[in-house]
């Protein structure tokens, strides 16, 4: 079996290469999702894939199964060069995928899922006792005790995720990818999966994992892949030799900009002031998604919220603007705003930039003018009274694509025909040419490219300088290092630790951020 | 303008081109000579007489298309309209004879009446959906029986006109005051002659005036901008502010009360009927369905669309004393339509890789390489 520090058995450091990909580079239109990957992964490993949310790992694993083809690159299996040109092929070869969020039929039974789309028997009868056979037998073989005819709806969490690999084994896979197989497992299910997988390897399987939890990694895994920002920073074939720093450090980037000194434009007047907010669950019986959180944005300050993806960050950023229901006291500029519409909040002066530009920040098929009104739509000089002010509208647009350089033929073009880059500065043109007291900005730089990231940072600061408080919400540490005046860490939906921004260090960030270090200041 | 038409109806044509080659294909199977039969369709047509009765005909489809197309902007399927307007031309049509008012108040009434019975059936599945999260094409398709069902009772009990001792039923006649005298003399003034007994029916103006207010309301409100965000993008219409129960409550209940409206060419214009009963049209919802489709949810589209229904209909009518099924008229419009769908999808997909091109074409000129190498956020402008 396994042992309990760095990393398990060496003997698979000279295994043969079961999967080698080379330079992989996948885009999607305004994001480079992939940009020069390389993987190499051992025979009977477990290998784990470490890397921030949005650093490209679930592309790289599509990119494996065949969910999708690489823009550049090769796949290498078992040392021949495969095109994976679906999920199909990818299993042929002995690969396949564990999703995070379980696709299962809850109104089945164990043995009915999991023989889905791969019946024994003829086309016309179904032989159910060989299906029950088969998964006894594979269950037995791999430690993987489920009941055939158990249903689906009362199985637990981690039973369902034995069914999900038994799926997979099913078919035949001997090399198997999770997802971030223990985001939804309690501790001690997450030591019995290991156990299981480390049982699939001793019978020859592979697995890749994906993760963001450092000292599960550390503990379980034979080798690490370290990915940033769409490329490999870091292959680690023996963990024992790195630490859980070592590796917050190669996520995040050890070349952070030392934050020169620069003129504080903080003030005293406190433009924003939440206390005890309370985000329930709406989940019976979870843990609050917010809890009790309680800070003061002032003018000309740029407060920053680091921590996982994950931990209430997205939920109080959603609460803020009146997307989700929460309890305790939001003051922006003296008025309680907790009781306050989405609307009524944006008439009060909060600007919002929203994690995902293209989910709710923007109407794909919408022209750019018509955009531009969005969430100002009834105020001029979008509207006059109860109607659409066409001209109106069409100027101030033509103003934000000039100020904040967004590039575009034109103003009535459709928003899905820019890059990613400039429908985020059509949006942050768009929230900041409102004037809002404070802004609440989610990721404002997530999936553009380099240059439309120094324009959004410039834009900020400049803001910041002329009076703006901004609630900055970014799994980009450097960003938040560089930008904030204050630096709040969520976990669990809590606040734990205030830093300084100018001292702190992005892997003291990072152990932070993981509950690997508590109290602070 | 040439080339926005041009753009516009490429995709029709070459729908109606399908339909015709699939007719013509369904013609020869059941051995008949398409182009005879086309030839006997064409003659149907070709007279004064008939382009009346294609346009009194397309008037109340164009309604009904009208009617869902509201909802259709908003995602909301309202397949409920046949019950709205047949309960609602039930109930308009009973209290239309039933007060005494001046010519200038009485239409107006019928109308108030129409369509507030319209909305507020139709209401009942938006507070369903807002409330206990129903899913609206379910609940309008059953509120159309129990509608359906509603209006046989409610005629059958309380609403039957007694005169001729109740044998009929149906309601009382449209007193003159409420009935909407035909368009003739305006197109006699022109120099249109007709037959005896062909009638523009004066309905025609309002529904032009619908279709007016329907494009200023969705292009030039407020609310409409609204409604065609909420439709489109959900979450962005949260996020802006937009309350999305207000909007299926409001939308639901214009889409109804515009769907109230189907029955009052017949109750208000058309001399056979002047009320309802058992001979009232009583399909017309689920034709409004496909036209909105066919005139992708535009007045003039929609315009369009129904005047194409009609004169199909028109033209089978003579075909089966000829010996050619009419049902061909059915097989023209079903293939009509969905080549249309077919096509317009084809031609967006189309125009959006096109607009993506030009958009990337145009501003790779100044994709001049970013400032800096690494950007920090500490940049150098401050």
């Amino acid at each position: 079996m396994m042992s309990d520090t760095g990393g398990a058995s060496t003997d698979t450091a000279n295994a043969p290469i079961a999967i080698q990909l080379t330079d992989i580079v996948k885009r999607f239109p305004g994001v480079i999702a992939n940009d020069g990957v390389n993987l190499t992964v051992r025979k009977g490993s477990v290998h784990a894939i470490v890397g921030e949310n949005g650093a490209g790992k679930s592309t790289l694993m599509k990119t494996l199964y065949g969910a999708h083809q690489p823009n550049e690159g090769t796949i290498t299996v078992n040392g021949h060069d495969r095109v994976f040109s679906s999920p199909k092929d990818a299993i042929a070869d002995g690969i396949g995928m564990v999703f995070q969020a379980f696709m299962l039929a809850v109104n089945l039974t164990v043995w009915e899922n999991i023989v889905l789309g791969q019946e024994p028997g003829t086309k016309l009868s179904l032989n159910t006792n060989e299906a029950r056979t088969r998964i006894r037998d594979l269950g037995e073989r791999y430690g993987l005790d489920v009941d055939p005819d158990a249903l689906i709806s009362d199985l637990g969490v981690g039973d369902k995720q034995r069914v999900e690999i038994l799926k997979v084994l099913y078919r035949g896979a001997d090399i198997l990818i999770l997802d971030e197989p223990t985001a939804v497992l309690v501790p001690q299910e997450v030591d019995s999966l290991f156990e299981s997988l480390r049982e699939l390897t001793e019978q020859g399987a592979t697995i890749v994992f994906i993760s963001h939890k450092l000292d599960e990694v550390l503990k379980h895994a034979d080798a690490i892949t370290v990915i940033r920002q769409g490329k490999t920073v870091g292959e680690i074939p023996d963990p024992s030799t790195v630490t859980a720093r070592d590796l917050a450090e190669m996520m995040v980037g050890s070349e952070l900009p030392t934050p020169e000194t620069r003129q504080s434009t903080v003030t005293d007047i406190a433009v924003l002031e939440l206390t005890d907010v309370t985000v329930p669950n709406t989940e019976a019986g979870g843990r609050d998604a917010v809890r009790d959180v309680s800070f003061t944005v002032h003018r000309g300050e740029i407060v920053g919220i680091a921590g996982v993806e994950g931990n209430g960050q997205s939920e109080l950023v959603r609460a803020l603007v009146g997307l989700l229901p929460s309890t305790g006291h939001m003051v922006l500029d003296g008025d309680e705003i907790a009781a306050l519409s989405t609307r009524e909040r944006r008439d009060a002066g909060i600007g919002y930039i929203s994690e995902d530009r293209q989910k709710d920040g923007l109407v794909l098929p919408f022209t750019l003018w018509e955009n531009a009104a969005l969430g100002h739509q009834h105020r001029p000089p979008f509207a006059k009274g109860p109607w659409m002010n066409v001209a109106g509208t069409k100027e101030r647009t033509e103003k934000i694509v000039d100020e904040f350089d967004v590039r575009t033929p034109g103003i009535n073009v459709p928003a899905f025909t820019l890059s990613g880059g400039n429908q985020q500065k059509l949006v942050v043109g768009r929230e900041m040419t409102a004037e809002p007291k404070v802004l609440v900005a989610a990721h404002p730089t997530r999936g553009v490219d380099v240059g439309a990231q120094s324009v959004i940072w410039d834009i900020l600061k400049d803001a910041r300088a002329a009076g703006l408080g901004t609630v900055l919400v970014s799994a980009d540490l450097e960003e938040l290092i560089g930008l904030s005046d204050r630096l709040l860490v969520m976990l669990r939906g809590e606040i734990v630790a205030e830093v300084d921004p100018a001292t702190v260090t992005p892997a003291d960030l990072g152990s932070y951020m993981t509950g690997a270090r508590t109290g602070a200041h | 303008m040439l080339e926005r038409i041009w753009r516009a109806s490429l995709a029709p044509l070459v729908a109606a081109a399908a339909a015709i080659l699939i007719s013509s294909i369904a013609l020869l199977i059941s051995g008949n000579n398409p182009i005879n039969a086309f030839l006997e369709m064409w003659k149907t047509i070709d007279s004064t007489q008939s382009v009346v009765i294609i346009i009194n005909t397309a008037v109340p489809l164009y309604v009904s298309g009208v009617a869902v197309a509201i909802g259709f902007k908003m995602n909301l399927f309202n397949i409920g309209s046949n019950g709205q307007y047949i309960l609602a031309a039930l109930i308009a049509g009973w209290a239309g004879a039933a007060v005494s008012l001046p010519p200038l108040l009485h239409v107006p009434f019928v109308f108030l009446v129409a369509m507030s019975v319209g909305g507020s059936w139709a209401l009942i599945a938006a507070i369903l959906n807002v409330t206990r999260n129903v899913n609206v094409v379910v609940s309008t398709i059953m509120l159309n029986y129990i509608g359906i069902g509603l209006t046989a009772f409610l005629l059958s009990e309380y609403f039957r006109d007694d005169a001729n001792g109740g044998l009929v039923a149906q309601t009382k006649v449209m007193p003159k005051s409420a009935q909407l005298p035909a368009l003739n003399p305006i197109f006699e003034f022109f120099g249109f002659n007709f037959a005896p007994g062909v009638q523009v029916l004066g309905f025609l103006p309002f529904a032009i005036l619908l279709g007016v207010l329907y494009h200023i309301l969705l292009n030039r409100s407020l609310f409409g901008y609204e409604l065609k965000l909420s439709g489109m993008n959900a979450d962005a219409a949260l996020s802006a502010g937009v309350n999305p129960k207000k909007m299926v409550l409001i939308t639901l209940f214009m889409s109804g009360a515009v769907a109230g409206m189907i029955g009052l060419p017949f109750l208000l214009a058309d001399p056979t009927f002047l009320k309802y009963g058992d001979a009232f049209p009583f399909q017309l919802g689920f034709t409004g369905l496909g036209l909105a489709l066919l005139g992708r949810n535009s007045p003039v589209g929609i315009a369009a669309a129904a005047i194409v229904w009609a004169t199909i209909e028109r033209a089978t009518q003579r075909l089966g004393p000829l010996g050619i099924p009419p049902e061909i008229g059915k097989i023209l419009q079903g293939s009509f339509l969905l080549a249309a769908v077919i096509a317009y999808e084809v031609v967006r997909r189309r125009n959006d890789a096109a607009a993506a091109e030009e958009a990337a074409r145009a501003t790779s000129v100044d994709q001049s390489p970013p400032p800096q190498a690494e950007p920090s956020p500490i940049g150098a402008s401050s």
